[in-house]
């Protein structure tokens, strides 16, 4: 190994010693840090499998298109084909008016009172099945489109709020893309009080080294080293408080995907995620312990 | 080895620290600074050290003008010079060992590397077998031997001392100075502030007097200044009123 990285280790461990001298002080710290960072985490979760479960749920995405009573089935097959030839629509299918009837007659009960109708009441209609292609916009393209054709009645989307639902996730998303900002703000802060503390109380040590000869960037390494500690003690913390979460959620979500008769297993934080969480926590400690030495600790010099 | 050329020091508030001060200290030389509290002793040693500049003038270490040395090369320029100060300024945090290796450390050795050269001059200073204590555990004089250790480590060509034995009784004092006196012997350049004439003339080195920020006028040779000392004394006296 090289002088370099002995030099580098020898820091690290020594930061590490120094914390924990104070167990306590530096528990709380990154008990804070964990918290802060758990709560973009776990958010993200939520969202991240409420998304996988509204997956589920677009193949309900089907638009109903009524025909006006007056086209024929002749004309209404024709339209199938024509409609499903369009590149963004993976399937249509056509209940005819008869079939509809047929149907209701069976789901309703009301067999007997429609044996008496003397013409079929219900029109042809066309079940369009969008691509998975498709965005909210082009859905919407797709529905005002549809709705336009000169044989359609009217169009009708039942499942109108899984798209609403969808925009609210993409919503939830953007506010917690702006929250983790402002909470990464928080730690940065956090962290850089409690180096700047720590400059203070060091700051004889830091003229003596100085004034032996040491460079800033002698005397500034172990503080660094104690800000990526923090954070790195931070992430960890908060990939075993999303963790526990999950394994105390656990069974509830099973007994209501039970319910559903669902297969729905919460997904976890997957590796690259949580790679991601220790990784910010270690750049946001790096960070919040650069600015507070380069702040603080210029201004100590030997007098 | 040190060269003070013309050398003005204002503090602020306007006071002036050294006036005018010029001398040399050649190569392998151990000189003794002395003079009243306030000559300007300590701000001589502090622009030497680069922790203060001069307002005027030059102070040049083997061969390197100080005005020269920028902010980001004061460290580099502080290693070449071994410091011990009155007050130890030891690291309390840490035994005797790291103490001593700082130097070693900072100019980029591993522990492991420096340890030889750490007992070497724990052993001059016959603390080798302290070197795992904590400083606090030492007594006056033996914090100040690591003090001088520190100092030494790194081999400097030039150690500068501000009262080195200020809080020393007479034998701690003398030892010190025969500490001091070995390096000299193996070619250090040293220069040392100190109010301890009795101890210096002992040693036989050279001297040099400050008085109010420059070079003081030898009293034995200056019969005039002496008069003219009294003169204002008496002054002083005839017109002081309780
Ligand atoms: N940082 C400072 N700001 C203003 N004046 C200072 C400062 N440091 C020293 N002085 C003044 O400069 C003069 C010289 O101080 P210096 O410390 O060099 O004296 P000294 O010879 O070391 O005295 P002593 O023997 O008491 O240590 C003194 O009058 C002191 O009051
Ligand atoms: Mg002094």
């Amino acid at each position: 190994m090289s002088a370099w990285a002995i030099r580098h280790i020898s820091t690290a461990v020594a930061a590490l010693g120094r914390l924990s001298r104070q167990p306590f002080a530096s528990l709380m710290t990154v008990l804070v840090i964990g918290v802060t960072l758990a709560l973009p985490a776990a958010m993200h979760l939520v969202v991240k499998n409420a998304q996988i479960i509204s997956a589920s749920w677009d193949n309900a995405l089907d638009f109903s298109v009524y025909l006006r009573t007056d086209v024929t089935l002749e004309d209404a097959q024709r339209l199938v084909d024509i409609v499903g030839q369009r590149a963004d629509i993976e399937s249509v299918t056509l209940i005819s008016a008869a079939d509809a009837l047929e149907e209701f007659r069976e789901q309703s009960g009301f067999g007997e009172a429609l044996d008496h109708l003397s013409v079929n009441p219900l029109p042809h209609t066309l079940v369009v099945r969008p691509g998975a292609a498709n965005t909210e916009i082009s859905i919407g393209l797709l529905n005002e489109e549809l709705g336009n054709l000169p044989e359609a009645d009217f169009v009708q989307v039942d499942t109108e709020w899984v798209r609403r639902f969808h925009a609210i996730l993409n919503i939830l998303e953007r506010a917690i893309a702006i929250g983790t900002t402002l909470l990464a703000a928080a730690i940065i802060v956090i962290i850089g009080n409690t180096i700047r503390l720590d400059i203070q109380n060091r700051r004889e040590e830091i003229e003596v080294t100085k004034l032996i000869g040491a460079s800033n960037a002698f005397v500034r390494r172990p503080f660094l080293y104690i800000g990526v500690w923090y954070g790195l003690g931070g992430g960890l913390l908060a990939l075993a408080l999303v963790g526990y979460g999950l394994y105390a959620l656990e069974e509830p979500v099973l007994r209501l995907s039970g319910l559903y008769s669902s297969p729905f297993v919460a997904v976890t934080l997957d590796l690259k995620e949580s790679l991601i969480i220790a990784g910010s926590g270690v750049t946001l400690g790096l960070v919040g312990s650069w600015l507070a030495a380069a702040r603080h600790m210029r201004r100590i010099e030997p007098r | 080895m040190i060269r003070i050329e013309n050398v003005c020091k204002r503090y602020p508030g306007g006071h002036d620290a050294l006036n005018g001060l010029s001398l040399h200290v050649e190569k392998g030389e151990m000189v003794f600074v002395t003079g009243h509290s306030g000559a300007g002793k300590s701000t001589l040693l502090r622009l030497i050290a680069l922790i203060d500049r001069p307002t005027s003038g030059h102070v040049i270490v083997d061969g390197q003008d100080t005005r020269r040395v920028t902010r980001r090369k004061i460290p580099a320029y502080r290693r070449q010079i071994g410091m011990v100060f009155q007050d130890h300024k030891l690291l309390y945090d840490r035994p005797v060992f790291d103490n001593v290796a700082l130097p070693l450390v900072i100019a980029g050795l591993t522990h492991r590397e420096a340890g030889r050269k750490v007992r070497a001059a724990l052993d001059q200073v016959s603390l080798l077998s302290k070197e795992k204590q904590s400083p606090e555990t030492l007594s006056s004089g033996e914090q100040q031997r690591v003090g001088i250790a520190r100092a030494i480590v790194s081999r400097p060509k030039v150690l500068i001392a501000d009262e080195p034995t200020g809080n020393l009784d007479p034998d701690l004092s003398l030892e010190v100075m025969r500490i001091f006196r070995r390096f000299n012997e193996v070619g250090v350049t040293l220069l040392i502030a100190s109010h301890d004439i009795a101890l210096i003339d002992q040693l036989g080195c050279r001297r040099i007097a400050l008085a109010d920020g420059s070079l003081a006028v030898e009293k034995e040779e200056d019969p005039v200044a002496e008069y003219v000392e009294r003169l204002e004394a008496e002054n002083m006296r005839d017109t002081w009123q309780p």
